[in-house]
């Protein structure tokens, strides 16, 4: 499947991912992650349900100290 | 666009600014110097001499609220400007009677768990609402890191990469530039991106 994935077009095997395995695949370990896919915000609880599938516009955002 | 111009675009409105750190405090500053014509700050703490190396504060305001100093320097540039202050440690049901009426909302936080509350506040309760964020501005140097990338509503602005720490101190340069770029996203969104600047050559 091909996603865009902070503003870039990426490819991976298989037809669809739970945003942790895409997480996974991606080695996004970090703490304080957002992930908006299609513009809906992604809560944590919801990393092993919610999916991602071709052409969806995911936006993984890392917060990190500092203002 | 001419200045006059702006200036009665920007007085009808109304900008929330979450933190009045070192991103909080320069993006209000020119906020208030192009004509914004109401700001809405809010922060619990004190200026402290720590803070000078990078927040619009002077050595003479030590130890005011940060929210009341600020509201006075921004009188000093500005008394057109029209200033709220809410000196309090924002909670989600604050966030969303505080600036539910802004136009657009600036997250100024520091510690990343309340860019989340902000974030999540704002998706949830008030999905119409502009938020512009800063992530990513300890340090010094590599100025080509900093930028800024859009999702719908959500404006992020820093390089993603530098969080604070022992040996990457927030300082004014990097901290002033995404502050002002802050601002510089608010001003598009009130006013439309600026369509002159590529015919500027003539």
């Amino acid at each position: 499947m091909k996603i865009i994935l902070n503003n870039k077009e990426e490819e991976f095997v298989g037809d669809q991912f739970t945003v942790s395995e895409l997480l996974q695949a991606k080695n996004f370990t970090f703490k304080m992650l957002v992930i908006k896919v299609n513009g809906h915000l992604v809560k944590k609880s919801e990393h092993n349900t919610a999916m991602v599938k071709d052409g969806d516009d995911v936006m993984v955002l890392h917060l990190i100290s500092g203002g | 666009m001419t200045f006059e111009h702006i200036q009665q675009i920007l007085k009808t409105k109304t900008v929330g600014i979450a933190g009045c750190g070192g991103l909080g405090s320069n993006c209000a500053v020119a906020l208030a110097r192009v004509g914004v014509g109401r700001l809405i700050l809010a922060d619990f703490d004190l200026v402290q001499e720590g803070n000078l190396n990078r927040q619009f504060y002077f050595y003479d305001q030590i130890g005011m609220l940060k929210v009341a100093a600020l509201k006075q320097n921004l009188f000093r540039i500005n008394p057109d400007v029209r200033v709220n202050t809410f000196d309090i440690r924002l909670c989600q049901s604050d966030i969303i009677e505080i600036y539910g009426k802004c136009d657009v909302i600036v997250e100024a936080f520091d510690k990343p768990e309340m860019k989340y509350l902000i974030l999540d506040a704002v998706h949830n309760y008030m999905p119409d609402k502009y938020l512009v964020m800063g992530v990513g501005m300890a340090g010094w140097g590599d100025n080509n890191l900093i930028r800024s990338r859009q999702s719908d509503k959500l404006i992020i602005c820093g390089d993603e990469i530098n969080a604070i720490a022992d040996e990457c101190p927030p300082l004014a340069p990097r901290v002033g530039i995404v502050a002002n770029m802050q601002a510089n996203a608010v001003l598009e969104i009130l006013l439309g991106s600026n369509e002159h600047q590529i015919h500027t050559e003539n």
